[in-house]
Order: C-alpha cells, then sequence, then structure tokens
C-alpha cells in the first residue's frame, strides 16, 4: 500500500506523556499571563517586605520575629493564589471558550487532565517556593524546619483548595468565577489566618483555625518553626479536601 | 497505545447511524435518522442551519448519548467504548476552541504530543498557511486562521476517520481551496472524511456520497450525479403578482409531460426536465394569456439547491 501524507496511523500517546504535555501547556500558560503572574508571584512578595517593615512599627503580638512569621504565611498565601484562584479562573474560562470540549475529543482522558493541572499547579507551586524562599532568606529568615512535614501540608493545602477552585469553577459561569475567586482570595487574604497566625485574631482567631487558610498558614508555620508535624491543620485540610471533592464531584461539568 | 494495523483496515462501514432520536427540551432535533458511511470515501452532510448536522456528528463523536437508535463508528460504541474510539478519530467541532493566550502552532504541537504517531506539525502548518501566523496567540487569529489551525488539530493525529463540521466557515477562496484540496488527499491517502456543510457547491465538487437532512429528517441520499439526475436542466420563474387559480396546471398541459412544473409560492415556480427553446417560448405565452409579467426568468442546470427545494418547498440557504 503507497503512503501518503495523510495515511492513517492512530493511536494515543502512553498515558504519562500526555500528563506531562498537558502539564507543561498549563504550566506555561499560566505563567504567560500577566494577572496570573502577580497573583502568584509579585503579590506574596509584596506581602512579605511589606509585613515585615510593618510589624517594625505595629505591635501584632507575634510570638517569632516578624520574617518569621510572614515567610510561611506567604508561602501559604502562595499556594492559595495558585491552587485556589488561578486555578478557577483558567478553568472557568476553558469551559467558556470549549477548550475543555476540544480536549473531549483528544485522546486525552478526563482523568489526565485532572492530573495534567494537577501537575500544572505543582510546578507553578515549586517556582513560587523558589522566589519567596529566596527573598526570605535575603531578608534574614532563619527557618527551623521539617521540609517533608512542611511538604505534606503544600500538598494537603493545595488539594483542599484546588478541589474548591474546582468546584466554583464548575458551578459558575467564568465571569462569576473570575470575581468570586478574587473576592475570597482577598477576603482570606485579609481575615483568613494565612498571613498572620490565627493568634493574632483575637476571639476570632478560634474560627479561622479551621478556615483552609488558617490551618495552610499555622500548618506551614509549625512546620518552618519547629520541625514538627501540626497534625491538626493537616486534618483541617484533609476534611477540606475531602469535602471540596465530594461537592466538585457531584456539581462539576466539564463542558 | 497504537492501534494495531488490523483496526486500520478493519471492514464494515466507517459509520453507522440507525433511527437516531434526539430531543431538546421541546424540539426534535434528530428524528429516525439513518446514516451509513463508506470507507475511504467523503461524505457530505448537507442541509440548512437547525436541521440537525452538528448534533447527528457530536453523538457520533461521543459528546452525546443517543436517546433512541443505534450508532457505531468503526464498529464501535461512541459512547461506551469512547476511549478506543477517540484516538482513532478527529473532530472538527464549530464552538470548540482553545485558550486565548495560545500561540497557534503551540496549539497544534500540545495536540500532537498527545497522539502516538502525529503528522510533522511544521509540514501541516505550512500546507494550512499557518506559518505566518504560528506565534500569534488565538484570540488575535483572524476567523478563517481560527479555521484553518482546528481543521490541523483534527487530523495532526493520523485518524482514519475525521468529522469536519462546518471546515470553510469563515474562510476566504484561496483557503476554502486549500481545504477542499487537504480533504481530497486525505481520501486518496484512505482516510474517511464526514463533513457538513450548508454550501451546496462544497458538497457538489467534493462528496463522493451526500445526504441531505432537513429538520432532523433524512430527505435524500446519494452521489451528486444521482441528486441533481446527471444535469437536467432546470426554469425558475418568478413573477410580480400571483399566478391566477389553476394557471401552473395549465402551463404544466402546455409543456407536456416531460418536464414538471412545481408551485414553490404563489408567485414563483420551477420547472424540470429536458428543457430547450421552444420550452421558454411557452412560458413567455403562457405569461401573456394569463397576464402576469415575469420578474425574473432563470435557466440553469439543476443543481442540490433544486433538489432541497423540490424536497421541502424551502430554499436551503436562509
Amino acid at each position: 500500500m503507497s503512503t501518503g501524507l495523510f495515511t492513517p496511523r492512530p493511536g494515543a500517546a502512553p498515558l504519562w506523556r500526555q500528563v506531562c504535555a498537558q502539564a507543561s501547556m498549563e504550566s506555561r500558560l499560566m505563567l504567560r499571563n500577566g494577572e496570573q503572574l502577580l497573583l502568584a508571584v509579585v503579590i506574596p512578595v509584596m506581602v512579605l517586605i511589606g509585613g515585615v517593615e510593618g510589624a517594625a512599627h505595629l505591635d501584632l503580638s507575634l510570638s517569632h520575629r516578624p520574617i518569621d512569621e510572614f515567610a510561611p504565611g506567604v508561602l501559604a498565601l502562595a499556594v492559595m493564589s495558585t491552587a485556589f484562584t488561578s486555578l478557577a479562573i483558567a478553568t472557568g474560562f476553558e469551559r467558556r471558550y470549549g477548550v475543555i470540549k476540544r480536549l473531549g475529543s483528544s485522546p486525552l482522558p478526563r482523568s489526565g487532565l485532572l492530573l495534567g493541572k494537577v501537575g500544572a499547579l505543582l510546578l507553578v507551586e515549586l517556582l513560587q517556593i523558589l522566589v519567596i524562599s529566596v527573598v526570605a532568606l535575603v531578608m534574614g529568615w532563619e527557618p527551623h524546619p521539617s521540609l517533608l512535614a512542611a511538604l505534606v501540608v503544600i500538598v494537603a493545602g493545595t488539594a483542599a483548595f484546588a478541589s474548591l477552585g474546582l468546584f466554583v469553577a464548575g458551578v459558575l459561569r467564568a465571569e462569576a468565577t473570575l470575581a468570586a475567586a478574587n473576592l475570597v482570595y482577598l477576603l482570606l487574604m485579609a481575615g483568613g489566618a494565612v498571613v498572620l497566625p490565627s493568634s493574632a485574631y483575637g476571639a476570632f482567631g478560634g474560627v479561622t483555625r479551621f478556615l483552609p487558610s488558617g490551618a495552610l498558614g499555622d500548618g506551614l508555620r509549625r512546620a518552618f518553626w519547629s520541625g514538627e508535624v501540626p497534625w491538626s491543620s493537616l486534618l483541617v485540610l484533609v476534611v477540606w479536601a475531602g469535602a471540596g471533592a465530594a461537592l466538585t464531584a457531584r456539581t462539576f461539568k466539564w463542558e | 497505545m497504537p492501534a494495531s494495523p488490523s483496526s486500520v483496515t478493519a471492514s464494515g462501514p466507517a459509520v453507522a447511524v440507525s433511527g437516531l432520536v434526539m430531543r431538546y427540551a421541546d424540539k426534535v432535533a434528530v428524528d429516525q435518522l439513518d446514516l451509513v458511511v463508506e470507507r475511504r470515501t467523503i461524505t457530505a452532510v448537507l442541509g440548512p442551519n437547525g436541521a440537525g448536522k452538528t448534533t447527528t456528528l457530536e453523538t457520533c463523536e461521543g459528546y452525546r448519548k443517543a436517546q433512541a437508535g443505534t450508532v457505531r463508528v468503526l464498529g464501535l460504541d461512541p459512547q461506551s467504548q469512547r476511549r478506543d474510539l477517540l484516538p482513532r478519530i478527529g473532530v472538527m467541532l464549530q464552538d470548540g476552541g482553545a485558550w486565548s493566550g495560545v500561540r497557534a502552532m503551540e496549539m497544534l504541537r500540545h495536540i500532537a504530543r498527545l497522539h502516538a504517531e502525529p503528522l510533522d506539525v511544521d509540514v501541516l502548518g505550512e500546507r494550512l498557511g499557518l506559518g505566518d501566523c504560528g506565534r500569534t496567540p488565538y484570540r488575535r487569529l483572524s476567523g478563517g486562521q481560527q479555521q484553518r489551525l482546528k481543521l490541523a488539530l483534527a487530523v495532526v493525529g493520523r485518524p482514519e476517520l475525521v468529522f469536519v463540521d462546518e471546515p470553510t466557515a469563515g474562510m476566504d477562496p484561496a483557503a476554502r481551496r486549500t481545504t477542499w484540496e487537504l480533504l481530497q488527499e486525505m481520501r486518496a491517502d484512505g482516510v474517511t472524511v464526514v463533513l457538513t456543510t450548508h454550501h451546496m457547491d462544497e458538497a457538489e465538487r467534493l462528496a463522493d456520497q451526500i445526504h441531505i437532512i432537513d429538520r432532523g429528517r433524512m430527505i435524500v441520499s446519494g452521489s451528486p450525479l444521482q441528486l441533481t439526475r446527471g444535469g437536467t436542466s432546470t426554469i425558475r420563474l418568478v413573477v410580480t403578482k400571483p399566478f391566477p387559480e389553476g394557471a401552473p396546471d395549465l402551463l404544466q398541459a402546455a409543456l407536456g409531460h416531460r418536464l414538471e412544473v412545481r408551485t414553490i409560492s404563489d408567485v414563483s415556480l420551477l420547472i424540470t426536465g429536458p428543457a430547450d427553446s421552444t420550452t421558454l417560448a411557452t412560458v413567455s405565452a403562457w405569461c401573456e394569456q394569463h397576464g402576469v409579467l415575469p420578474e425574473s426568468l432563470q435557466l440553469g442546470q439543476r443543481n442540490l439547491e433544486d433538489v432541497f427545494l423540490e424536497l421541502t418547498g424551502r430554499e436551503l440557504v436562509t
């Protein structure tokens, strides 16, 4: 049989290669977008510098040096911005622009798409953690971490926020997702005990401890202060991840 | 996993739809549709907007579940065997898109990576004229460029069967010709092509088989030659005021049984059959006799527009 340019040779690439392609594509798109980059890196670094400077003039009744309080908190903020806000907005617009429908007729299965998104989140988070850690270390951060504990908290926090982000993107229209994801981010940044410890919120601190933002922030602070595994924070994050996944599974429509 | 060679050369029709019924809320979109597509052919599904073409295609692609009837694509059930089917088909959607910030060639390269043995993306991009806009973000491509990219995305995985929904919508004439040549080359290389269109010239020029759909029903199928009966002539008459009652019957009597007179509306009719110079004379004499003034009298070859008009009493292009 003669072979032409279009002679059929159909077939899917191995799943792991498809997932890598999807993760690399989505992380590149996230970093290309100016607003996303602002959210991912610029705002956390500004909060870090501003917070440490501000703490010198205000009494925040912190138990540690400001830089040691703020550096883990800002890492938590960065994880939240990517896993929740960026993921929700990107997914909302993928649905709106028919990207997910287009991928639906490609060999990439839904599970591969989800894994690709997780891979992209972790890649972007890695980049954020590198940039923020370098800035914090330059500013005099002296962590005494358990890196394993920090990693587990980051993964649990990513799972909790990503499942909630997908839930928002699944039930709202793209524009409403954009607004809601940014609003929730701002509210949690200000009042969710992510950058400042829940103990700094007075009586309200008891509530913030049980928010995913407070659990992620407190968990990372404890992991970086003393290297202990913050079991209570981890438990809160796992419960949020379970609740978010259940909600998303019931409501999410890819198209 | 790459498909085994036996699946590529498998026998049986590429698409077999029988008794398909699809309803939306209160509207029947597809009504007891039967459709068979032979392998290595170009098949056109022709019909006006809202005829049920896209719904039928999306059911074959596994996007929608058949509410009644059976659908088999390459011998597979597009719903329950979707994961086996998708790597073997290429799909060009009307409404599917790309990330707004993704560059044209980057998108093509991405879809290629999801396949086992994709086409060379640079060769394909060159063929479809995407070289000039390869680094342009999707949102800044023109409508025609977006269409060409979408076509490239559908064929880059070297499918056995491609579904292309309105492939040339929004393309300029040069891009339409490029697209037609590409689809013909794919057929020559052994690919089955199913396209929807509401351009009868596209169907007539490209397709081996044409299926005309209207209001969710298949109204006629055949080769272009069969459908147009080998180029019988037609005369279309439009007059300035309604025909007197019974006048079209008298025209039929005057023209004889070899020609067929069909009333399209109260001011227009279509005469089909072997017309000659006396036919026009008979028609104008009839006009004079009944006091109607021709607004237009068009002599032409019977084409798919006429076939559609005869079968439905409506114009194809709406």
